[in-house]
Formats: structure tokens, C-alpha cells, sequence
């Protein structure tokens, strides 16, 4: 059996490495619908977007739908609170990124940035901390904005995070105004 | 260790099966013969109470699998109906329930033993590390349940835990998207919880036959932590441990009976008899009990990938506690100062317990942040020097010479020979 190193390969040689060959293929053919299955199904999926109509939403109100299974919170927010806003500076956020699909990747976190064009008195965005999941709570916490009763995440009035263990801002989803008082998001 | 089979039989449909498949010798072998230190305490009662949480818990919750229906606008409901219509429903579901947390409080009594009495100590590691899959397997298992009646706390628990992967950096959030099946907790989650809920509690029963493998290879620690010397050290599994196992399985019972027919919810939640809504959180989401120190580890870091990472460093650290140990010492009752940091890990456990069900604010954030800062010093720092620096009390020759001093103590005969030792 010492012969292996300067021999040919043999006939045993070839259906060890044709059947290792087809063997670790076939597995990783098989594996991929095994894993590919868990992702979102089709019907998820079409649950794309939705339309809502803020004309009865008044200066100071918000409400709460419910797209792709998770909350979306809307709000009219006061003078008070478009103020409190601006006037921060971007680097007193720990995270300076708008998180919003409907702008630039890269744009900065500020209040025009978090909100709609030409609409910045609504915010719409995403009511799921970006820490763990929760649902924060409106008109409260120490910026007067969000609060998450979970971990204890502050979030201000644009819906950026400013103290406790949530990485980011709360992300706004892609929507856009379709009228003069429908929102479609997604 | 293992005794080699002398099995001999008369009956010849038992000789015809043994010749083909020697089952009845490897009973005897392992489960009758099998010799056996022979001075076992009571907290080497624990894994044969295990085997038997387990197998009640597969028992029922197969039963309540003929009942229960997993979709997020019927499974609130089938549970209801398990507790109202179903016969016996009610005490069914309260044995599952009650079960979980049975079943952990006497792993977490194990494990204490097993640190205790140095049982992971060469040559036993594998024989340990075999235990802490079973722990993870256990925590995948019971998370996977609560999260099945569908109330508000299973559904909140299931969204805070599934989302600590979305710490992970790259891929984190596309992960937890294919965890849920969906863009949150909703439906196809609960289908796949039911179905992995119900496959992991038979991985559970292989990793179990696994670590009694190795138990076997390796034979039991002792409350001496010396090793098995001679046969004089030992008395046969059976009668003598079954005996003692089958009784400490009767009180662990009453206790267990306790809680299902006197006090069912009272390791439980109340708000998890809300139905699971995912637009409004629970002011307050706590785990079941037997999370919560890990619960208060993760909470005291206040930053998201490490609170994770700690959070899964504090069981990965028992992985590599044989070799964090440097004493060559087993048992605690020789090691005076490792004795008083053991109790000391005991309370940290407890404390870190009571921080977990706390809301993480003012001291009980700093409580939860020192807490967490002592169980990693006691692992990495503490159990490593302990063995450099402690001086170990004068250990007996033998388990033998153990008993025998022990009975001279209380004034007792000299002769604890097997027989006079089971006679007590």
C-alpha cells in the first residue's frame, strides 16, 4: 500500500473524490431550501403597504397603525415640541443619522431630515424600540418624547434616541403623501 | 467503571433476545450493578429527579399537543379551552406549566452540587460540559414554550429575546427577519416555535444519554471528591441508589404537587392571561424566574451588543470553568475559602435574581452592575487564584476512611462495610 504518492490515481481514488464531490454539493443544495423556507413568505411579503388618513389627526395627537405587523406611530407634533427639536445640536446625539428610508443614507439626523418634506409637523416612524423590540411610550421620558418601559430608552420629539441602551433612532419608514391627508406607507 | 456484564438467566425467551441484542446485560451492567460511591448525600438525588422532570414534561406536553392549536388568532383560545373543556385539562396544563420551573430549580441544584463538590474537575469535564448544553437546550426549550399560549408576556418575551440577535453586527437584522418569518413576531413565529418546542425536548433526551454515557465511563463524584479506590468504596446502584433516588423523587413530587394543585400561577405571569397584542407592550416584561439572573446581566450593560454577548459570556464561562480551576482539590468540604466564595456565587445568583424582576433604574441598576462584575470575577479571577493560593484541610485516604471517621464522630460501629452502611 505504499505506493499511493507516485501512482496513478486509481479507479478507488476517483469514486472517493466524484462521491465526496456530489455528496457535500447535494448537501448544500438541500440545505438552502431548509434554511431559505424560515425567511418571509410571499404572502408576508404582500402585505407590502398600506394608506392612512390623518385629516382628523389635530395639532398634539398621534395615533398607532399597525403595517407589516409592527406599530407605526403618526403625530401632529406641536409647536412646542418642532422647537425643542431644532434647536438640538447634532452632536449631542448618539446617533446622527436620520434612519430615514425616504432620504439619503448618509443624511444627517436632524428634525428636517426626520419628518416630512414640506409637512414637517408630522413624523411618522416605526413604534419599535430599536433596542429590543418594544413599543415606546408617546409623551414621555426625559426629552418629552418616546419613552421604552422595557430598558429604559429616552427618545425627544423628532424620535431620536438620547439616552439609555437603544442604539439607534427610531427608523421612518418609506411613505409619502399620495393627497393632501393620506399617508401610504411602504 | 463500567461493572462488565455477568448477566445469567434461565428464561429461555430472555436468552434468545440477549444472544441477539444484550439488553438485559447492559441493565444489569449499568443501571443494577453499576458500582457506585457509597457515600452519596441527598444532593446526588438531583439527576435521577432530572430524568424524571423530563420525561413528565414530554409526557404531558405531548397530551396537550392533541389540544392545543398553534395560530395567533387560536392558540389564546385553545389554551382557555384546554383549561375549561378538555378533562383533566386544567391539571395537564398546570404540570407543564409548573414543570418548567421544576424542572429548573433542580438543575440549578444540581449544578450547585456539581461546583460544590468539584464534579467538573478532571476527569469529568466532558461529563460537565455535556450538562451545560443540556442547561441551553432546557433555556431554548422553555423559551420557545412560554411564548406558545400567546399573551402578552409571551409575545414581548418572544420579541425582547429574539431581537437580542439583531446585535449582531452585519447580518443582525436580516437574522432576526428570518427568525420571525416575517417583519415581526406574528404567525409563521409561533408556527415554528410549536414545531422546534416540540423537537428540542428529544434532542434533550439524546444529550441526556450522552452525559450518562460519560457518567458511566467516568463513574460519580463523591461528596470527598476523592476517587474510587477500591470495591470498598463502592455499593451497587441498585437496590441501594435507586432506593434513595426513588425517595428523594417522592418529596420532590409533594413539592411539585404543591404548586400544580395549590399555587399553579404563582411562578407565572398574570398578564400573561391578556392575549398577545402587538401594538402595546406591558409596562413591565420580565421572564419566568429561572431567567432572571441572566436577564439582569444582559440589563446591566447598558449597551446593546455587549449586554448580549455578557449575557451569553455568563453560561459560555461554565463551558471553561474545569480549566478555570486550578486546585487539583474537588470537594469544597477541603477547601475552606473556596467554600465561603461558593456561597457567596449562590447569593450573587439569588441577588442577580431579584434584579432581573426589578425595572432597571437607580440601584437596582447598580445593584444588577455589581452583581454581574462579581459572578464574572468569581469565575475568571477568584476560582483561578483560589487554587493557587489556598491551603486544602487534610483530606482521608479513601471514601472508606471518609465514613469511617464520619461514623467514629457520631459514636457509631467501626464496620461500615457495604452491608452496615445500607442497614442505616
Amino acid at each position: 500500500m505504499a505506493v499511493s504518492d507516485t501512482a496513478e490515481p486509481t479507479r478507488r481514488d476517483f469514486l472517493f473524490i466524484a462521491t465526496g464531490a456530489v455528496g457535500a454539493v447535494g448537501a448544500a443544495a438541500v440545505a438552502w431550501p431548509l434554511v431559505s423556507q424560515m425567511n418571509p413568505d410571499a404572502s408576508v411579503r404582500a402585505l407590502a403597504s398600506i394608506e392612512v388618513d390623518v385629516s382628523a389627526l389635530a395639532e398634539g395627537q398621534s395615533i398607532t397603525i399597525k403595517w407589516r405587523g409592527n406599530p407605526v406611530f403618526i403625530r401632529y407634533r406641536t409647536a412646542a415640541e418642532i422647537e425643542e427639536a431644532r434647536s438640538v445640536s447634532i452632536d449631542d446625539l448618539p446617533d446622527r443619522l436620520a434612519r430615514n428610508a425616504n432620504v439619503s443614507e448618509s443624511a444627517d439626523a436632524s428634525d428636517i431630515n426626520r419628518t416630512a418634506t414640506g409637512r414637517e409637523e408630522i413624523i411618522v416612524m416605526m413604534g419599535v424600540c430599536t433596542h429590543l423590540g418594544c413599543v415606546p411610550l408617546g409623551e414621555q421620558g426625559e426629552f418629552g418624547g418616546w419613552y421604552c418601559p422595557c430598558h429604559g430608552s429616552h427618545y425627544d420629539t423628532a424620535g431620536r434616541i438620547r439616552k439609555g441602551p437603544a442604539p439607534e433612532n427610531l427608523p421612518v419608514p418609506a411613505f409619502e403623501f399620495v393627497g393632501d391627508n393620506i399617508i401610504k406607507i411602504g | 467503571m463500567a461493572g462488565h456484564s455477568n448477566f445469567e438467566t434461565n428464561n429461555p425467551l430472555i436468552k434468545w433476545v440477549e444472544t441477539r441484542l444484550p439488553i438485559f446485560g447492559l441493565m444489569q451492567s449499568q443501571a443494577m450493578d453499576f458500582p457506585t460511591p457509597k457515600n452519596l448525600n441527598y444532593w446526588w438525588t438531583f439527576g435521577g429527579i432530572l430524568t424524571f422532570c423530563l420525561a413528565v414534561q414530554i409526557v404531558v406536553g405531548i397530551v396537550l399537543a392533541m389540544h392545543y392549536t398553534p395560530h395567533v388568532d387560536m392558540a389564546f383560545g385553545s389554551v382557555e379551552h384546554i383549561m375549561r373543556n378538555v378533562n383533566y385539562g386544567w391539571m395537564l396544563r398546570y404540570i407543564h406549566a409548573t414543570g418548567g420551573s421544576m424542572f429548573f430549580i433542580a438543575v440549578y441544584i444540581h449544578m450547585f452540587r456539581g461546583m460544590y463538590y468539584g464534579s467538573y474537575k478532571e476527569p469529568r469535564e466532558l461529563l460537565w460540559i455535556l450538562g451545560v448544553v443540556i442547561l441551553l437546550v432546557m433555556m431554548a426549550t422553555a423559551f420557545l414554550g412560554y411564548v406558545l399560549p400567546w399573551g402578552q408576556m409571551s409575545f414581548w418575551g418572544a420579541k425582547v429575546i429574539t431581537s437580542l440577535f439583531s446585535a449582531v453586527p452585519l447580518v443582525g437584522e436580516d437574522l432576526v427577519v428570518w427568525l420571525w418569518g416575517g417583519f415581526s413576531v406574528d404567525n409563521p413565529t409561533l408556527n415554528r416555535f410549536y414545531s422546534l418546542h416540540y423537537l428540542l425536548p428529544f434532542v434533550l433526551v439524546g444529550v441526556v444519554f450522552l452525559h450518562i454515557w460519560a457518567l458511566h465511563v467516568t463513574g460519580n463524584n463523591n461528596p470527598t471528591g476523592i476517587s474510587v479506590k477500591s470495591e470498598q468504596d463502592t455499593i451497587s446502584f441498585h437496590p441501594y441508589y435507586t432506593m434513595k433516588d426513588a425517595f428523594a423523587m417522592a418529596l420532590f413530587v409533594l413539592v411539585f404537587a404543591f404548586f400544580v394543585f395549590y399555587k399553579p400561577n404563582y411562578l407565572g405571569h398574570p398578564i400573561n392571561y391578556q392575549e398577545a397584542d402587538p401594538l402595546v407592550t406591558p409596562e413591565h416584561i420580565v421572564p419566568e424566574w429561572y431567567f432572571l439572573p441572566f436577564y439582569a446581566i444582559l440589563r446591566s450593560i447598558p449597551h446593546k451588543l455587549l449586554g448580549v454577548i455578557a449575557m451569553f459570556a455568563s453560561i459560555f464561562v461554565l463551558v471553561i470553568l474545569p480549566w478555570l480551576d486550578t486546585s487539583r482539590v474537588r470537594s469544597a468540604r477541603y477547601r475552606p475559602i473556596f467554600k465561603q466564595f461558593f456561597w457567596l456565587l449562590v447569593i450573587d445568583c439569588v441577588i442577580l435574581g431579584f434584579v432581573g424582576a426589578n425595572p432597571p433604574e437607580g440601584t437596582w441598576l447598580l445593584v444588577g452592575q455589581i452583581g454581574t462584575a462579581y459572578y464574572f470575577l468569581h469565575f475568571l479571577v477568584i476560582i483561578p487564584l483560589l487554587g493557587l493560593i489556598e491551603t486544602p484541610k487534610p483530606r482521608p485516604t479513601s471514601i472508606s476512611q471518609a465514613v469511617l471517621d464520619a461514623n467514629k464522630g457520631k459514636g457509631g460501629g467501626a464496620d461500615a462495610v457495604p452491608s452496615a452502611q445500607a442497614a442505616e
